[in-house]
């Protein structure tokens, strides 16, 4: 192993650093049981299907993926972290068929038909995701009867 | 992903948040936390492993039969990743004439084709094409001999997404050249700028930018913060 701290090491301590966007209080939402719940997943992976629209260096926006769409493009900005996974397996990123497996064994309800991708380089205020393009995600998602929302970075 | 958290919970949705970066979830407080201390660029830690993705799924599900919040926890495995370049071996020299990244990329041009035949998606496209990859490549090549960088004819007018695409086009075609595990941490980015042509060329480019005088944002963004 190098005798370098490592690059995520180095990343972890520089995002670390870096100042947040402040809430004043953190919202709830009881679930339902999750045997009935109907999830879906959001990631800041920028993902987009192969013929979508790639995302710009600022994007704001979201894109919608369709459930069985699988051939997806990682359209993230940042040089900063390790791309390689998602192409091995998308799941370490976008876990769509472990979901399925636990519909089929029936611990949790269903899968949502559409699943979401934001890009994680978004301006410092948050602004955008904040006040317009989160709560219209949120519209989409609870318009498609989801009940659970499972984020995940890159 | 904290921020949507918030705005989700607000809006009646539950939400599970993955986490890489312990501090992030402390100082943002969304509902429920689940943090991995994994390689960054894989929240569920180990690629093709289901049972590993299941059990991160299943610790993440069950901070819903929490009663209040906020909730933060820790995923009691830590994943290190292996920031050793890939085992992976470029193409001997075939064309003395060209330029060495232009002549490797091109040698690597089968094991791309290989890769996107059986993902069926590239990361390769912002400002190039596979077929663009070589002459981009020649392009940099000229701007490190001398040419200014304004005249040089960057493909697409944009040095990161070039960058991107050129790094894509290895790292997708090294996965198609190698049995070596690829463990994460930065294994696959590591063989790019240590072992190859394109690589090395990119940080040579990068600095030369900078000393012709380019902006910062035209120079920064080609290859991560720590390598120069």
């Amino acid at each position: 192993m190098t005798e370098q701290p490592s690059g995520d090491a180095l990343i972890r301590e520089q995002i670390g650093k870096l100042p947040v966007p402040q809430f004043s209080e953190t919202a709830w939402t009881a679930p339902p049981p999750l045997s009935e719940a109907r999830v879906a997943v959001v990631t800041s992976a920028a993902l987009y299907p192969r013929d979508g629209e790639p995302f710009t260096v600022t994007d704001t926006s979201y894109r919608a993926l369709d459930h069985d769409q699988r051939q997806l493009v990682m359209g993230h900005w940042s040089p900063n972290f390790d791309r390689s996974a998602f192409g091995i397996d998308y799941n370490v990123v976008y876990p769509l068929a472990r979901l399925d497996e636990l519909a089929e064994q029936g611990a949790i309800g269903s899968v949502a038909s559409k699943h979401y991708a934001f890009a994680g380089n978004q301006p410092d205020d948050v602004a955008t995701i904040r006040h317009d393009s989160g709560p219209a995600c949120a519209a989409a998602l609870k318009a498609d009867g989801v009940d659970v929302v499972f984020l995940t970075p890159v | 992903m904290c921020t949507l958290a918030h705005v989700f919970e607000a809006a009646g949705l539950s939400t599970v948040t993955i986490t890489s970066i312990r501090s992030v979830g402390e100082r943002m407080r969304p509902p429920r936390v689940l943090h991995c201390e994994f390689p960054l660029g894989r929240p569920l830690g180990k690629t093709n492993d289901p049972d590993f993705q299941h059990d991160v799924l299943r610790r993440a599900f069950s901070l819903l039969e929490r009663e209040s919040g906020p909730v933060l926890e820790d995923h009691p495995e830590e994943v290190a990743g292996n920031e050793e370049p890939l085992s992976c071996t470029v193409p001997p020299r075939f064309d003395p004439d060209l330029a060495p990244a232009v002549d490797e990329a091109r040698g690597l041009r089968k094991a791309y084709d290989r890769a996107l035949s059986r993902r069926g998606v590239s990361e390769v496209g912002n400002a190039v094409d596979a077929d663009g990859v070589p002459d981009a490549l020649d392009v940099l090549q000229n701007i490190v001999d001398g040419t200014p960088w304004k005249e040089a004819g960057i493909p697409g007018g944009h040095t990161t997404a070039l960058a991107n695409d050129i790094r894509a086009y290895y790292e997708e075609a090294a996965l198609e050249l190698t049995d070596a595990p690829n463990s994460g941490g930065h294994q696959s980015e590591a063989w790019f700028f240590e072992r190859t042509e394109a690589g090395k060329l990119i940080l040579a480019v990068r600095k030369a930018l900078a000393a012709q005088g380019a902006p910062q944002p035209v120079w920064f963004y080609m290859a991560p913060m720590y390598r120069s």
